[in-house]
């Protein structure tokens, strides 16, 4: 087990954490996600956009081995780990940060172990690491949603993982703990790490490395500036796209189920 | 009443702690529909002469091949196929034991019988008890984490679906045990109303776990002091002590 700070000189023996070709993927019944094909590289903020329904989650199972591929190929070298919205979890559940960021370190025990030593500073020093060690012993339904997804992310940073998705981590947070987040999820990239952020905030987007758009096929995939278009968020998003008065693009909030 | 109240500490340990997981992962329906749904086993065992532990396993078995069949059925829900189920089960083993031909003292299946509690009795109450002792703590993180987010669980490299079966097998066995000194009807008493007691007064686990177990021991030896100055039934004053305590923390907790 190593801290979360040092892992990343023996990330740079491979500068890819994710390869993805030609991926096509679903639940049986026809594929909800094909054409993909895309790397996600250590040291970068990775975008990905796309309405509900567009294939992210999809793409994000896949990614951490939770659903095979019905063809093409998904290398990832490293661990995966996800940091999934805050709301699916359960708030009068009785476990404090620290039980939440301990359960990180699961896949790297057997089944009958108890978490080390060793294994508890490093979910105490993940928690540091995402500026929440003084409310390790609080009860993770206490704290607040920026709050949470912070210990969510120190989850999977204890799960030693060079791949981290972020699946809408922005949603329902206010403007400071998105901001907080932000920065959080810069160093997170500065460290070593492959950082995939669903997400429907577009100046966020152009912000970032890299961006993908899915729906349902891969419509672009590339440097922000440059694939951004009218035209590729126009084939993204359909009608859910507005345009701006300033000449800027909005997504309309997309409707949660 | 010394071996009752043994029996009593060895099912309060038991129920207070395994209650704890199934509050958690809201199975307090699916334990008393399981409790009622064993219960023509149960009859079927003391008719034929075959040993309890065996008919209820048996019972179990069926309710729960019965509810997984029904929930099949087009046009019926999970919660209904449930419920028509147990009902039906619960029904068929209430005519066999109260039919003029079936021996006395069969109503004990459905009510208990704490005080004539046997040594088989008192020894499978201290194996539950044991065994909850070593296999709860080593499943402590695995149950902790499916309960938690199931999803992520399944990405943190776990099978939720193990982790359930295995709190399922465990529910299975504490029934089976608990239900002959408890009775059919009283059992989900011991099992549900100390850990749903403890959840309303804190929000820690070990805390919990605590307060839940001494809620049990002191609501079943409550209620058997209560039944022998009050000339009461045991386990109806079990369960009555444990439901007051539960209504109780729930009044504090507000």
């Amino acid at each position: 087990m190593t801290a979360p700070g040092e892992r990343r000189r023996l990330g740079r023996f491979e500068r890819s954490a994710a390869l993805v070709n030609d991926l096509v993927a679903g639940y049986g019944g026809a594929p909800v996600l094909r054409d993909v094909s895309f790397e996600a590289r250590r040291g970068e903020r990775l975008a990905v956009l796309g309405p509900n329904g567009g294939g992210k989650t999809t793409l994000f199972k896949v990614l951490l081995g939770q659903l095979p591929p019905l063809a093409g190929v998904v290398e990832v070298p490293g661990r995966a780990a996800t940091v999934a919205q805050t709301d699916r979890s359960r708030l009068d559940y009785p476990v404090s940060a620290l039980d939440v960021a301990l359960m990180g370190t699961l896949p790297l025990r057997p089944w009958w172990r108890r978490p080390t030593r060793a294994q508890r500073r490093a979910a105490l020093s993940a928690l540091e690491h995402v500026d929440l060690a003084g409310r390790a012993h609080e009860a993770y339904g206490d704290l607040s949603g920026g709050q949470r997804q912070r210990v969510l992310i120190a989850r999977a940073l204890v799960q030693d993982a060079d791949l981290l998705l972020l699946d809408e981590p922005f949603t329902g947070l206010d403007a400071q703990s998105a901001q907080r987040l932000e920065a959080l999820v810069e160093r997170l990239a500065r460290d070593g790490r492959a950082v995939m952020i669903a997400t429907h905030d577009l100046p966020q987007a152009r912000s970032w490395d890299r961006v993908l758009c899915l729906n349902r096929v891969q419509i672009a995939f590339g440097d922000p500036r440059s694939v951004l278009t009218t035209d590729v968020l126009q084939a993204t998003y359909g009608g859910d796209l507005v345009q701006l008065p300033d000449g800027g693009q909005a997504v309309l909030p997309p409707h949660h189920h | 009443m010394r071996r009752a109240g043994l029996e009593c500490l060895l099912l309060a340990w038991s129920g207070g702690l395994l209650g704890c997981w199934l509050v958690l992962y809201r199975l307090s329906y699916a334990t008393e529909s399981l409790a009622h749904g064993l219960l023509p086993g149960l009859v079927v065992a003391t008719l034929i002469g075959a040993p309890l532990l065996l008919g209820g396993a048996v019972g179990l078995l069926v309710a729960a091949v019965a509810i997984a069949v029904a929930g099949r059925l087009p046009l019926v829900t999970r919660d209904g196929a449930v419920a028509v189920v147990v009902t039906t089960l619960f029904g068929l083993g209430v005519v066999l034991a109260l039919s003029p031909e079936s021996p006395p003292g069969i109503q004990n299946l459905l009510f208990g019988d704490i005080l004539g509690v046997s040594d088989a009795d008192l020894l499978w109450g201290a194996v539950l008890a044991a065994v909850l002792a070593v296999v709860l703590p080593v499943l402590h993180h695995r149950l902790l984490a499916a309960g938690f987010d199931r999803d992520s669980s399944s990405a943190l490299g776990m099978r939720p679906a193990l982790t359930e079966a295995a709190l399922l097998t465990l529910l299975a066995a504490a029934l089976l045990i608990a239900v002959q000194a408890m009775g059919n009807l009283l059992v989900v008493a011991i099992l549900i109303a100390p850990a749903a007691a403890a959840a309303a007064v804190t929000n820690r686990l070990g805390a919990m776990m605590t307060a839940s177990v001494a809620f049990a021991v002191s609501g079943c030896l409550g209620g058997l002091y209560l039944s022998y100055y009050a000339a009461t039934a045991a386990g109806a004053s079990i369960a009555g002590a444990l439901a007051a305590i539960f209504v109780g923390a729930l009044a504090v907790s507000r």
